[in-house]
């Protein structure tokens, strides 16, 4: 019995997160902040390098 | 070759598979870097298919219309609700780079058969106070300050890039620096620090296992926190086990899997569910399996 609550306390706490983190990826979608990944991925990154 | 070597590989060699870049000093300019792989591997790396999470979470939150990323947060916590360290165990390049670094022969306490930290004492007090350190990364230099620093411009600084991250100085800087001239003669003070990090972590890494991931990865320690209710687990069945210590004592990551098999700490390199004589340690995806379960919300 206990182990059956457990179990369905994880899930729940599995489904939870699994649910804000699709909204988060459909919210940052909908931001248009793919684009902004994008835009500073496919230039040479400055900070990154030491540079600036 | 082991079967995780062989995946780590793999995850490497797919995260940076734009061979050209290398030869050219450029990077790869696709559609696919609008996606972040799950480990650290810099998107500046002249090699790299897709984006680092850490960068892609600081440059949102640095960018002028935003103050977070939820794109980024989004994936990340995807991930670790699936994978949780599993990621730095398998999937993480900077993860194999350091194990390579890690066989480098070089005296080590212990003879580098054991991990140094349950050896030496004093090593130990070391390794648990500064375990907390890349928390402390992950808050300030990832979260914080690119949103703190937005000046006049409204744009904020990448800062664990720009002052810390030694996975983009070795992966990113040192090849397009060395294919490109011009690039050289603006070297200053940002690089000597950089350098002398990147440096630091090297000779750490020679010397201890994962010493960057232990003291100082921010995605280590995010995914960290996934490790007690992310699908893949450990699972360790009482009964069986014996109390002889094989598997705390193997641990190179200094976790003692018969106290807490999911410990945040934990790569999952799986070596501790290897070693176990009475097979009471078992690991996988194994979301619906009650003992597993009981396992892990015991520990939360």
């Amino acid at each position: 019995m206990r182990t059956a609550v457990t179990a369905r306390r994880l899930r729940a706490i599995r489904l939870f997160i699994f649910v804000i983190s699709i909204i988060f990826i459909l919210a940052g979608w909908y931001r248009g902040e793919i684009r902004t990944v994008l835009i500073k991925a496919t230039l040479i990154c400055l900070e990154c390098i030491g540079i600036g | 070759m082991a079967r995780r070597k062989i995946i780590q590989w793999l995850a490497a060699l797919g995260c940076n598979a734009y061979v050209p870049g290398f030869s050219r000093g450029g990077i790869y300019k696709g559609g696919l870097k609008a996606i972040c792989v799950p480990g650290l591997n810099c998107y500046s790396c002249p090699g790299a298919v897709a984006s680092c999470p850490l960068g892609a979470l600081q440059a949102v939150i640095g960018a002028s219309r935003y103050s977070f990323s939820y794109y980024a947060a989004g994936l990340l916590l995807a991930f670790g609700l699936i994978f949780g360290r599993v990621i730095c165990g398998f999937l993480c390049p900077f993860g194999l780079l350091q194990e390579l670094l890690r066989k480098i022969p070089f005296f080590r306490p212990g003879n580098g058969a054991l991990a140094p930290s349950r050896r030496f004492a004093g090593f130990a007090k070391f390794a648990r106070l500064f375990k907390y350190l890349k928390y402390i990364l992950l808050v300030v230099f990832v979260l914080a300050l690119p949103f703190l620093t937005k000046g006049d411009t409204g744009v904020g600084q990448p800062a664990f890039c720009k002052y810390i991250c030694p996975a983009g100085t070795l992966e990113a800087g040192v090849p397009l620096l060395a294919a490109n001239a011009p690039m050289r003669e603006t070297l200053g003070w940002l690089f000597t620090l950089k350098a002398s990090i990147a440096l630091f972590t090297v000779i750490g890494c020679v010397i201890t296992y994962r010493f960057f991931c232990k003291f100082l990865c921010p995605l280590g320690a995010f995914y960290g926190l996934f490790n007690r209710i992310a699908l893949y687990q450990i699972h360790l069945d009482k009964d069986r086990c014996v109390r002889c210590g094989r598997c705390a004592q193997i641990c190179q990551m200094a976790v003692d899997p018969s106290l807490d098999p999911n410990c945040a700490e934990c790569v999952r390199c799986g070596d501790c569910v290897k070693t176990c004589p009475t097979s009471a340690l078992s690991a996988g995806f194994r979301g619906k399996d009650a003992g597993c379960a009981k396992n892990a919300i015991s520990q939360l």
